[in-house]
């Protein structure tokens, strides 16, 4: 029994899913059970975003300390825009935009990597200051316009199967192949040696710049496609669609387990801890929060969550 | 040897050639002077009192704001709340200043307060500051949100006329902008406590070694972030008529452009308090030089993080003529 809790506390995901499950507890406690089903429905269909967004920022964060993508919030809106201008509400269409999301993500990736490679910028600034080239260019494309998706891919984005929505099925399925991809491939390891430290991993023949690559323009090409989902599911883009995935993301990966100071990472906690974060704004709405009062908690309950979960302890 | 000799143009261009960390630290300058100049040749009117005067205006509580962001920088750490900070202050006092300003000034004092909080608790816990404040941003919104829910509140008299002072042959904006340059600059790289400080930033082991008090010198940091975000609030309020919440959402991003356009580095606690303002107001300007070119607003943002990369392009290349 003791050696089970003490594998279970080494777990650092558990901490994310049993406050999920507490904050959701508490929500059913005081309707009295009433939508405790609808509760879960949506809390899987909006964390499916924050996953995806998610899964790219911990790869980043991995590669060590001072790695962080900012840009994630310009890259949800340009590529929303494109992907709904180029689908333009027709279902033929519908491969193109999804073809194009990822590219402009990728694109802004690729930007991004040349900024901290060529021009060393820190990764910190040099995301800060695309994401603002970025959204620019997302202001001036979309001229602030609302496209409407085209219905199926509308029909895809927010079908269920059963109370089970499928976009958080294939998120489940995502989350899974990308654990797969941490912790059984070259690439994964790589970040992860990376993270733990660049010069003994460069020594040890690891391609350091190769792994950064490609995990700049993975966190980006996610984001795009999280875009084109996401006007998807909320029936057209908005300029401020991305706006809360920048602290998403950062807590998503923090509270889900994965290390700040990089070398260590953790999918199932990515989907524990955006199903907390959804869940306790949910609660707050039942127990009648104003919108002053439920930021106040979010911040400060994802602050109690840090300093809980601790920070760096000294690895030497 | 030979150069001393030769007249001051030609010795000072080959002093710029051999010493490209000269350079470095002239780049600041020389791109707001870039800036300026570009303004001026698109529109002469601009060079003059008024021209200035107006362009400048908002300088003020963004060169606060950056230097609130500069200090802690110089420990390392970022500070993603300092936007919703300011506009907490704005609504603060907006409710309060007119009516009982010793009552605003004890909130303001436990606004700065707070802030050192965080900064122990980032050092105690060993948190990443990014996260910590990222939700702090959060809770000054809510709290500003929760006190200010529309735009309204009344501004002290006193502010606005001090803000709008038109000062004799040097426009207020620059004056002030100099004034807080110069007292950051005293206070952080004159003085011994200042080395000390920055010594945090660049090799905390050597300082702690060395007797003086991370905690105390975290604390101290973000303390004096928050008093300049104070600072930033109230100067802002003067600018306009009715705060609320989100007046100074833009400001965290401003922020970290303007230290490090100025010359700091994200690491090592090298910054420059100086450089700072000059890259707040040059951020400021390049608003106005849109708008001088006629381009869509639109790309305001944009171009502000053009100026960002190719500033830090530019620093790139003088680095590797150091390294040569």
């Amino acid at each position: 029994m003791k050696a089970i809790a003490a594998r279970l506390g080494n777990q650092p995901w558990l901490l994310s899913f049993l406050g999920a499950l507490a904050v959701w507890l508490a929500t059913i406690l005081f309707t009295e059970g009433k939508g405790a089903g609808d509760v879960i429905t949506a809390a899987l269909s909006f964390s499916t975003f924050t996953v995806i967004v998610g899964i790219g920022q911990m790869f980043v964060i991995t590669t060590g300390p001072g790695n962080v993508d900012l840009s994630i919030p310009s890259t949800i809106a340009l590529a929303g825009g494109v992907a709904m201008k180029i689908m333009g509400g027709e279902d033929g269409l519908i491969w193109l935009g999804l073809l194009a999301c990822v590219g402009s993500g990728l694109a802004v990736g690729a930007f991004n990597y040349a900024l901290i490679r060529i021009l060393k910028i820190p990764p910190i600034i040099a995301t800060l200051s695309s994401s603002l080239i970025v959204m620019s260019v997302a202001i001036s494309y979309g001229r602030g316009l609302q496209i409407k998706p085209p219905p199926s891919f509308a029909d895809f984005t927010t079908a269920q199967i059963a109370g089970f929505p499928l976009l958080s099925i294939c998120a489940i399925l995502f989350a899974i192949v990308m654990a797969v991809i941490l912790q059984r491939t070259v690439y994964g390891r790589a970040a992860l040696a990376i993270g733990q430290n660049m010069r003994a991993a460069h020594l040890a023949g690891v391609k350091v710049e190769r792994t950064r690559c490609i995990t700049y323009l993975m966190s980006a090409a996610f984001a795009g496609l999280c875009g084109a989902l996401l006007a998807g599911f909320s029936g057209g883009n908005a300029l401020n669609m991305g706006e809360e995935y920048l602290l998403a993301t950062i807590a998503v990966v923090v509270i889900g387990g994965t290390s700040v100071a990089g070398g260590r990472a953790n999918v199932p906690g990515i989907w524990g801890a955006a199903l907390f974060l959804y869940l306790l704004v949910t609660m707050l709405n039942t127990y009648g929060a104003s919108a002053g009062v439920r930021l106040v908690l979010t911040g400060l309950i994802i602050i109690a969550m840090i300093t809980l979960a601790g920070g760096d302890k000294p690895s030497r | 040897m030979t150069d001393a000799a030769l007249p001051s143009p030609a010795r000072e261009q080959s002093a710029f050639y051999r010493d490209p960390k000269l350079l470095r630290r002239a780049l600041p300058a020389v791109s707001l002077a870039a800036v300026l100049i570009a303004i001026f040749l698109l529109n002469d009117r601009a060079m003059s009192y008024r021209g200035l005067d107006l362009m400048l205006k908002y300088a003020v509580p963004i060169a606060f704001a950056t230097i609130g962001q500069m200090f802690i920088l110089t420990v390392n750490d970022l500070d993603l709340s300092i936007g919703a900070f300011v506009g907490l202050v704005a609504c603060i006092a907006g409710i309060w200043m007119v009516d009982e300003p010793l009552l605003c000034l004890l909130i303001l004092a436990g606004c700065v307060a707070s802030y050192a909080a965080i900064g122990a608790l980032i050092h105690v816990r060993r948190l990443p500051s990014i996260v910590v404040t990222l939700g702090m941003s959060f809770v000054w919104l809510g709290i500003a949100i929760i006190l200010m829910p529309t735009p309204g509140g009344t501004v002290p008299e006193w502010l606005k006329s001090l803000m709008s002072w038109k000062a004799p042959i040097i426009p207020f904006p620059i004056i002030a902008c100099v004034i807080i340059g110069l007292l950051a600059h005293v206070l952080l790289m004159e003085s011994s406590y200042g080395a000390v400080l920055r010594g945090a930033g660049g090799n905390a082991t050597a300082v702690d070694r060395a007797g003086w008090s991370l905690l105390k010198i975290r604390m101290l940091m973000y303390a004096l972030a928050g008093f300049f975000g104070v600072l930033s609030g109230l100067s802002l309020i003067g600018l306009t008529t009715s705060p609320d919440a989100h007046i100074a959402d833009r400001y965290t991003l401003l922020s970290i452009a303007g230290v490090i356009l100025g010359g700091g580095e994200f690491v090592g606690g090298r910054v420059s308090p100086i450089g700072a303002v000059i890259g707040a107001v040059t951020l400021t300007l390049t608003g106005s030089f849109l708008i001088f070119m006629r381009i869509s607003p639109d790309w305001q943002i944009g171009a502000q993080g053009a100026v960002l990369i190719v500033v830090l392009a530019l620093r790139a290349l003088i680095k590797l003529r150091e390294a040569r």
